[in-house]
This record gives structure tokens, sequence and C-alpha cells, in this order.
């Protein structure tokens, strides 16, 4: 044990402790303060049941798409040609890169009233924006990349030859795909697919662009601990935030356990 | 590894799928237009709505100014920053050995996890009698976004290094600084190269973390997405979009800076 090696570790870990640890810590001390009881009244108002429910739904169809897409955009980068491929790899990062705010402009630009698609959408009724599609294609945006960034990496050390095999002695396509393919690349698209769930229950700024703000209609969990706080509800908006803490602590062990996984795979 | 020789087996690669993949790459490149590239593109068109010359005088207002300039500037300190620390929690969490070790490693992913609005609240809570509505505000809200981004970047490459080179150097009687400077840090150059420019780019557009905490002061706390926010509130929707569209160039410069930098670094792979 050298003198180095401690103040190197103690470095390290009290910046760890005073940017992440003790911040996250906090919160959690102040939420239940008031008592268990007060935490579970304040998760548990129609709005607060009601951003539960809709952040779920949003997930429950932004991140399957994505899975899919993911999965074929991998395939086709690795497997197949791809003309450009760094510009078009370039263009799948693009949404880990540019701003949520951005994301929510584009969408409020292109849907909304004054938008490119303002006529065909006023035409067939559904509203898009300040509704639960715009709020969906916000998330899908700023989840876009995740599971295709995870299983690149995995199908490019794989290599093809299995799925060669396969192929010569006869499988078809999809079950070369179902029998081949994906359970090799089961972890890493796990991986992907948790990244994309943590992201899209804890999206803020797109969602907020697109949302309206229509209390108890569009409020996603996120947005109900701006507007809590916002309305000088701190109580009400730690309990909120810790209710997506803990979310986020579900994302972080499926992460570690996956994780582990497919280093012993 | 030459260029000839990686592209020698792509093209003699009938793959295991045939044409599907022209077909997965039709269907995901049609996916990825209709969500990305076509709100971008109206983006684009609608900043350039009233001619060029809008344009430059949305984005060169003083207030838009001074916003960029602040932004710039704080995600270069906070970039830095990280690339430093990034590359010591990295270092502890593969060379060296402790309890808890494994705890710490799954706790660096958390600023991914955990929601950007919350990561705000969480900083304002603790800190915010101190520093809310200051620049050091700002800072902290971008560092805690863009921790992970260096550590995952470095830990791989730590981690496969050889650590024969750096047995070498001692055993020639290097210090240990040294050995660090020469033989280690240019092996890590790529990974904290790349993982500090996803930092950069993140802090650059980050917009839930400091929304609560920086006060959002023009000329002083105000960032470029806040600004653009609240020129969207405020019914200026063009005005959002010319400087959205700025934001947006910065993002994609360094996306594709960084591909071509990866090429540029495995073609002068020994």
């Amino acid at each position: 044990m050298t003198l180095r090696r401690l103040s190197l570790r103690t470095l390290a870990l009290a910046y760890l402790g005073a940017v992440l640890v003790v911040p996250v810590g906090f919160v959690l001390y102040k939420t239940f303060k008031p008592g268990l009881s007060e935490v579970w009244h304040s998760v548990t108002t129609p709005d607060a049941v009601h951003a539960f429910w809709l952040t779920l739904q949003i997930a429950a169809i932004a991140v399957p798409l994505n899975t899919v897409f993911g999965v074929l955009m991998a395939l086709a980068l690795v497997r197949g040609r791809v003309p450009c491929r760094r510009f078009v790899e370039a263009l799948i990062d693009l949404p880990f890169a540019v701003s949520p705010v951005v994301v929510g402009l584009s969408l409020y630009l292109l849907y909304g009233r004054t938008g490119w698609f303002a006529g065909p959408v006023a035409d067939t009724g559904v509203q898009i924006l300040f509704s639960m599609p715009g709020m969906v294609l916000a998330t899908i945006f700023v989840t876009l990349p995740f599971v295709v960034r995870e299983v690149v990496p995995v199908l490019r050390e794989l290599g093809d030859e299995q799925e060669q095999a396969a192929a010569t002695l006869g499988a078809s396509r999809w079950q070369t795909f179902l029998r081949i393919t994906l359970p090799s690349i089961r972890w890493g698209l796990l991986y992907g697919v948790v990244l994309s769930t943590a992201r899209a229950l804890g999206e803020f700024g797109a969602v907020s662009v697109v949302s309206g703000h229509i209390a108890g209609q569009t409020d996603t969990l996120t947005l109900l601990v701006e507007n809590r706080f916002q309305n000088f509800d701190l109580a009400g908006a730690y309990a909120a935030s810790t209710l997506l803490a803990l979310m986020a602590v579900v994302s972080l062990a499926a992460m570690t356990l996956v994780n582990r996984r497919e280093e012993t795979a | 590894m030459s260029s000839v020789s990686a592209s020698l087996p792509r093209r003699r690669r009938r793959t295991s799928y045939g044409d599907a993949g022209a077909l997965s790459l039709g269907i995901g490149m049609l996916w990825l237009s209709v969500i990305v590239l076509l709100p971008l593109a109206a983006l684009v068109d609608r900043s350039l709505q009233d001619g060029l010359s809008a344009f430059w005088s949305a984005v060169s207002s003083r207030q838009a100014v001074a916003a960029f300039r602040f932004t710039f500037l704080i995600a270069l300190v906070v970039t830095a920053i990280n690339a430093v620390m990034g590359t010591v929690i990295a270092w502890v969490l593969v060379r060296d050995n402790f309890w808890g070790k494994r705890a710490v490693n799954a706790l660096i992913d958390l600023p991914f996890a955990l929601p950007t609005i919350v990561a705000g609240l969480t900083l304002l809570a603790l800190y915010g009698s101190a520093i809310a509505f200051t620049k050091w505000a700002v800072l902290l809200a971008m560092l805690f976004v863009t921790l992970p981004f260096v550590v995952r970047a470095v830990q791989p490459v730590l981690l496969e290094l050889d650590r024969e080179m750096e047995q070498a150097a001692y055993s020639l009687g290097a210090a240990h600084w040294t050995t660090f400077r020469r033989i280690v840090f240019p092996n890590l150059t790529p990974a904290i190269v790349s993982g500090a420019a996803l930092a950069f780019a993140r802090a650059v557009g980050e917009f839930g973390a400091v929304i609560l905490i920086s006060g959002n002061k023009p000329f002083d706390t105000q960032v470029s997405s806040v600004y653009a926010f609240q020129q969207i509130e405020s019914g200026n929707a063009t005005g959002a979009a010319a400087v959205s569209v700025v934001l947006l160039l910065l993002s994609l410069a360094v996306l594709i800076g960084l591909r071509y930098a990866e090429r540029w670094g495995t073609h002068h792979d020994a």
C-alpha cells in the first residue's frame, strides 16, 4: 500500500462522494424526513399516479420500437454494405449529442400549427403536439442510439462464421437470426434495452417542449418534479424525485447484472 | 493494421443474411429519417425562413452571444475537469483494490440512469444555499451529468493495457510519474479524447440539470439550451430554431470529428 495509491483512491472517492453520493443521499434524507405516510400520500395523488402511468406507457411504446430498429440497423451496419458508413454512424449517435431542447423544438416545428405537417396532422384529427404521440416521438428520438451502439460491437466481435455455417446447412435467414445471432447478442441487446428504458423514463427536456405541461394529462414524472418545484411544493418534488431515483437504481442494478452476465458469457 | 487488409474481408463477404442486409438497412434508414432527420430538417428550414440575415441577427444578438460564450467556456472547463477526474477514477477502479469497489463501479453509471431534472434538484437541495443561481451551480450540474463518459471510455482500455511495458519502464529506472506520462498516458489518449468529446457535446446541450439550479440569468448563468427554451416559450420559434441550429452543428461536428479521429487512430496503430 503506497501513499500515492491511497491518495489517488481518496481523491477519486472524494470526488464521487461530493458530486454524486452526498447530494443523492441528502435528497433521500429530505424526502423521508416528514415521514413515510407523507411520502406515500405525495406519490399517490391522482396527478402523480397519472404521471407515473404515462411515463411507463411512453417507455413501453418507445423502447420496443427502438429495439427492433436497433437490431436491424446493427445487422445492416456490421453484416451489410453501408455507403458512407461513418457518416451514418455519426447520424445515429446524433441524439446522444444534441440538446433535448433542440429535439423538442424540431418536433414542434414539424408537427406544430405552423409546421411542415400542420395540414396532414389537422386532417387526420390526431393531436400530436401537447399530447402523448408527440411525447412518444420525443422519447423515441432521444433513445434511438442505445441498442444500436450496444449491439454493433458484439456483432462485430462475434464474426459471421456460425451464421455462414447455418446458411450453408440450409437455415433460412429468420432461422439463422433466431437460432444463431439472437442468442449470441442477447446480453448486449438487453443492456441496450435497459439503457433505453432508463433514459425513456427520465427524459425531461425534449418531452417538456412538446408536452404543453397540462397537469394530470401530459405530465410525466420528470415534468411533475419540475411542476411541483415551481409551485413551491418542495416536499412533493422530493417525493417524485425519489420515485424516479428508485427507478434509476433498479436500472443500475439491472445494468450491473447484465454486465456481469456479459462478461461470464 | 493497414487500410488494405481492413477493407479486404468486407469486400469478400457474401453475408449469411444475403440481401436481407439491404432490406434492414432500408428500414433502419427510413426509421432514422422519420424520427431524427425529418424533424431536424424542419428545424433548419424554420431557422432560415426569414432569410440569412434574420438567422444571423438571431444568433448574434447580445444575449444569444453571451449564452453561447458562457455555454462553450463552461463546457470546456467541465470537460477538462472530468477528463482528469475520469482518468483518475478509471485508474483507481482498474488498478486499485478496496472494499466496496464493485458498488463504486456500479455507481459511476448513476448520472446516466438518474433523470437530469432529479440531478438538478438534488444538487440544489444540498449545495443550493451556497451556490444556487451562480456559475458554480451550472459547473456542478454539468460535472454531474458528464461524469461517466471519460471513466467508461478509459476503463476498458486500461484493463486491456499490457503491463509489461510499464514494468519494463520501472525496471529501467523510470519514476512512476514518468512511466505514466510516457507509457500509460499515450495509450489512453484516444479513449480520453473520445470520452471527453462526448462529455463536451453533452455539457453544451444540457438542459434538465441546469434549468432549476442556474437561475437562468441573462449575461450571467444563462446557457444556450435554456435561452432557446425561453425563446420558444415567448413565441419566437424562429429565433429559437436559429440558436438550435448552431447547437446542432456543434454536436454534429463533434461526432463526425470523433469518427474520423477514430479512423486516424486505427490507421496509425502499430
